[in-house]
């Protein structure tokens, strides 16, 4: 502040250049308050890309949108690939859990790789989610709905896998597509992928 | 402080994430300055409610109580809605 009242400089500045800068000084003001009214308005955002179809990684996405949405959090999960398996109606209820190349699984992968062995870990599994009180992934998808949460199956993989539209859960969005996921991710606070 | 809940949530048995979306379920129905009452046997609801009222505005926790009822932990969680 001192050098501002040095001698010489002091009334130095026109009319002219003061009112220019009083103009700037509002100009700025304007513009932050458009960037603070848009960031207070405007929930936050959580879009999660969800591309397995795995039991064990059915939750990851659903628990998180919903909890996600508890926060106050605008969230879109876009299913792509084996994703849409969650958003299947029919399949969904029937996910299952792959023994092999895990060795968080009971039986080594010698023995994971005989046939049926899939079926025996995922009924083990789904015991263990029943006793743990955990909720079953279609009821998290209905909680997720019911919370507001836009879960998007895309379309390429639906005609790659060639699923129809009424395969999926009432409330499913379909018709999306890399484009529309990528664009709500530039928007969102978190992005993430499973 | 009154802790004479206006709500009672009861969601024992039920495990994460529930209890954390159904309390912003019930908070939602909430008047202003009433007090809901969170009743949860996941132990995990202590700290997730917590984080869940820290960031929730408008929504103040009272008081975070640890029980046994009918031989089983409880948790009981009393949040607050502001004006």
């Amino acid at each position: 502040m001192s050098t501002e009242t040095s001698a010489g400089s002091e009334g130095s500045l026109s009319d002219e250049e003061i009112a220019k800068l009083q103009a700037r000084v509002d100009e700025l003001e304007s513009e932050l308050a458009d960037v603070q009214s848009e960031v207070g308005d405007s929930p936050k955002k959580m879009v999660i890309i969800a591309t397995k179809g795995t039991l064990d990684m059915a939750y990851p996405p659903l628990i998180l949108a919903s909890t996600a949405a508890a926060f106050g959090y605008n969230v879109t999960v876009f299913h792509t690939f084996w994703g849409l398996e969650i958003l299947h109606e029919e399949n969904s209820k029937e996910l299952q859990l792959s023994s092999v190349g895990n060795p968080n699984m009971p039986v080594p992968n010698a023995i994971a790789a005989l046939p049926g062995m899939d079926r025996v870990t995922t009924r083990l599994m789904e015991n263990r989610i029943e006793d743990n009180d955990v909720a079953t992934v279609e009821s998290l998808i209905q909680t997720s709905l019911d919370s507001g949460v836009d879960l998007q199956a895309c379309q390429m993989t639906i005609d790659l896998l060639d699923y129809d539209e009424d395969d999926f859960y009432d409330g499913v969005t379909t018709g999306v597509g890399a484009a529309s996921a990528f664009q709500e991710m530039v928007d969102a606070d978190i992005q993430l992928l499973v | 402080m009154s802790m004479d809940p206006t709500q009672t949530l009861d969601v024992k048995g039920q495990n994460c994430p529930m209890p954390v979306v159904k309390t912003k379920g019930a908070f939602d129905e909430l008047g202003a300055e009433e007090t809901l009452e969170v009743v949860a046997t996941d132990s995990g609801s202590m700290s997730d409610i917590e984080g869940w009222a820290e960031s929730t505005d408008g929504a103040t926790l009272l008081d975070q109580v640890e029980a046994i009822e009918n031989g089983e932990d409880v948790y009981k969680h009393y949040i607050q809605k502001a004006e």
